[in-house]
């Protein structure tokens, strides 16, 4: 095995532009600033979490990362290799290594093939797998997930949106992938049927020793699953840490609003809320300097003039913020959380 | 705003008082009950939550109270649907009119289906203002102003004047809001009405509903899937499943010891901020179609607790503490109230 203590995948300083145009015909009237200027370490075995509100950019992220978009700028290295500059036919084999489970699992599955077709799908496109061979993993997988080998034969619209998820899942699994995205893949789904899915993500990653991307918008189901944990807001990753200290110990204004604004499902608890004023500004023209001060309870002056950069506030905690004290000993920030932090959070 | 004090004609009886609900739709599985035998009450002034997964006929209640389910495909009875005195169930169409948007007001999801994209956002209110109350233009569209300040929309002079796409979702969710509050709504039905919205906005528009509730008096009813969002909001909770009440009750003693399964399992499912769990408590199976409900218990099939009764019988609605409700066959110790199910008493509801 390539290094393991090398990372699974490293982003640097990933940027992605859209250029926005005003109906079809006309010329660029300006860009989207979707991804900018992002850098985070995946580690083999790890949860990374993805957070923030929508549109911030963690889907955005995860194409990048997949190579289902190309970047504006920046590097993503899945073991070493950066996956940007890797000719056709590598990069078709790497895909195997890297599977997407979506957020909604009515519009992902193809209404006019089997269950069984389906999962099986990528074993054929890979060609991995033929005839019974392909009919017993097939198999295999509807049972890691839940499902049984009869529902091989049926439509997905048989299936309730909990079945559906698990179906999408089983066929991200069918190519032994090393690395899991998965974009908000509870949002969608009934609370009971949540705690389902949830779990056996968790299971299969004990059992398959998977890595997991995982992206969501709810920091409760974020602290859940998560180890490691990267706050977007705007484009950037504004805050990252183990999960330990990131819950315990929030630094960056953004986190810590956001933090205060979940709802608690205890009505004994009673809270200071961070209330943050207006909306979240557009990605099309974010504001200078640090893009979260239009609604920074503490905004300074210089916030409004500079952008401050992602450094370690902390033992393996990274924070971008002017009024957070960098921590004396700086190591590198995109690979914040990876070390004592998660030591000390297991022990 | 007005006070309303002189309207309240008697602060005893409740607000609302909804008796034997039953909504079914006719549909290509037949005829489906969405609701079915739904009772409650709500308190002038309090914050009702109503919970529920997908599909459990959270919605079809509200439209049902409102009137706004088409027929065809459906089809409402109730044996009283009282409001402040009033039984809506007998009520015209066009004495419908009147009550909503004026007595009653309704807020949803998505905030573009109670507005129209192609009149300015000052127009919308002051037409809510002027079709239930004798007020000049004038005036209607000073009230407008004021009423996008006090939902706390910046410079709302000039933004009276804007489109309804020139907002963002936050912002239209508040205007949707000053449009229900323009007639000073007894009861404010919102339904999921943060849903749409990121965490930050919700929190916004949640503290926004607290305090014109403070201020304004109003009873609101919350229907929404979110637990925490009950917790924080709400002082009752109405507990659905599968069209049916299964627990109801004041918000502390349901969240600290729920006394429906189903209840209990829901709490169990859901991560918490505040607490460390390696792994979550999920209710097996899925919610049955509306058209192959169980018999006796509907949730018997994912029941933990499940007796030979259950399958047989359904449970009736059972005192299990003081204004607590729960409509379980493992309540029977109590003393039943009525062994016929879907009847209330007339204390129902109240806290
Ligand atoms: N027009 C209709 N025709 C047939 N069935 C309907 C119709 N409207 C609602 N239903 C059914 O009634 C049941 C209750 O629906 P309802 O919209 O009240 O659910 P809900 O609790 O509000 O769910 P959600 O959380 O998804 O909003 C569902 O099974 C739904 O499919
Ligand atoms: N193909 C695209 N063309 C133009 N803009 C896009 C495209 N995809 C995403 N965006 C924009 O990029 C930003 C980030 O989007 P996304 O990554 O989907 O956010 P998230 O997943 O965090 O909700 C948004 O402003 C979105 O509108
Ligand atoms: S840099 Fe300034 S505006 Fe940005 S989060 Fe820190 S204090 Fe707030
Ligand atoms: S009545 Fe029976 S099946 Fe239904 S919730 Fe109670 S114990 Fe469970
Ligand atoms: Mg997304
Ligand atoms: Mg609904």
């Amino acid at each position: 095995m390539p290094g393991a203590h090398e990372p699974l995948v490293r982003v640097e300083g990933l940027v992605k532009h859209f250029p926005l145009r005003r109906g079809l015909w006309s010329r660029q009237a300006g860009v989207v600033k979707a991804v900018d200027d992002v850098s985070f370490d995946i580690r083999r075995g790890e949860t990374l979490c993805l957070v923030g509100e929508s549109g911030c950019g963690k889907s955005t992220t995860a194409r990048l990362i997949l190579r289902l978009l190309e970047p504006t700028a920046g590097k993503v290295f899945f073991e070493g290799k950066n996956i940007f500059e890797l000719p056709a036919r590598e990069m078709r084999s790497l895909r195997k290594e890297m599977q997407l489970i979506f957020q909604d699992p009515y519009a992902s599955l193809n209404a006019r093939m089997t269950v069984g077709e389906i999962i099986g799908e990528p074993l054929v496109v890979h060609k991995l797998a033929k005839g019974a061979a392909l009919e017993r993993r097939v198999k295999e997988l509807l049972e890691a997930v839940g499902l049984a080998s009869y529902h091989a034969k049926r439509y997905p619209h048989e299936f309730s949106g909990g079945q559906r998820q698990r179906i999408g899942i089983a066929r991200a699994l069918a190519v032994n992938p090393k690395l899991v995205v998965c974009d908000e893949p509870v949002s969608a789904l009934d609370v009971s049927v949540q705690a389902q899915v949830l779990n056996l993500l968790k299971d299969l990653q004990d059992e398959l020793q998977l890595t997991y991307l995982f992206i969501a918008h709810d920091l409760s189901v974020v602290k859940h699953m998560g180890d490691r944990i990267a706050v977007m807001y705007l484009g950037k990753i504004v805050e990252v840490a183990d999960k330990a200290s990131l819950y315990q110990n929030p630094q960056h204004p953004y986190t810590r609003a956001l933090m205060s604004a979940i709802p608690i499902a205890d009505p004994t608890v009673k809270r200071e809320r961070i209330l943050l004023e207006g909306d979240v500004p557009s990605a099309i023209n974010p504001p200078r300097g640090c893009r979260f001060h239009t609604r920074c309870p503490i905004a300074q002056e210089i916030c409004a003039i500079e952008e401050p950069p992602l450094r370690m506030v902390g033992e393996g905690h990274a924070c971008a913020c002017h009024l957070v004290p960098a921590a004396a000993s700086a190591s590198h920030p995109a690979g914040a959380g990876t070390k004592a932090g998660v030591e000390a959070a297991e022990g | 705003m007005a006070k309303r004090a002189g309207r309240e004609q008697n602060s005893q009886t409740p607000l609302l008082s909804v008796r034997g609900l039953r909504t079914t739709f006719v549909t290509d599985d037949g005829i489906v009950p969405a609701v079915d035998g739904v009772s409650f009450t709500i308190d002038r002034g309090t914050t009702v939550g109503l919970v529920g997964e997908s599909g459990c006929g959270k919605s079809v209640t509200s439209l049902s109270i409102m009137k706004l389910i088409p027929w065809p495909p459906g089809k409402v009875e109730a044996e009283e649907i009282l409001f402040d005195g009033k039984d809506l169930s007998r009520m015209s169409e066009r004495e419908m009119r009147r009550i909503r948007g004026n007595e009653i007001a309704m807020v949803f999801q998505e905030p573009m289906t109670s507005l129209n994209p192609v009149f300015k956002i000052g127009d919308q209110i002051m037409e809510a203002i002027i079709l239930h109350q004798k007020v000049s233009k004038r005036e209607a569209r000073e009230r407008a102003i004021e009423l996008l300040r006090m939902v706390g929309i910046p410079s709302p002079d000039k933004r009276v004047d804007e489109y309804p796409h020139h907002l963002s979702g936050g912002m239209r969710q508040r205007v949707v809001i000053a449009i229900a509050l323009s007639c000073n709504p007894k009861l404010l039905i919102a339904d999921e009405p943060t849903t749409a919205l990121d965490v930050t906005i919700q929190a916004q528009i949640l503290d926004l509903l607290r305090r014109l509730q403070e201020e304004l008096g109003m009873a609101i009813l919350l229907i929404t899937h979110d637990l925490g969002v009950v917790a924080e909001m709400c002082q009752r909770v109405i507990v659905m499943y599968a069209g049916k009440i299964v627990e109801e009750g004041p918000v502390v003693p349901l969240f600290q010891e729920p006394a429906h399964p189903y209840t209990r399992g829901l709490l169990a499912s859901i991560p918490k901020m505040n607490e460390d769990r390696p792994r979550l408590t999920a209710i097996p199976g899925v919610v049955p179609h509306p058209a192959r409900m169980p018999r006796g218990c509907r949730f018997h099939p994912r029941c933990q607790f499940a007796k030979p009764i259950c399958e047989q019988l359904e449970p009736p609605r059972l005192p299990v503490g003081e204004g607590r409700f729960a409509a379980c066959w493992m309540h029977t110790d109590f003393e039943p109230l009525e062994a016929v199910p879907g009847e209330v008493s007339s204390s129902a509801g109240r806290s």
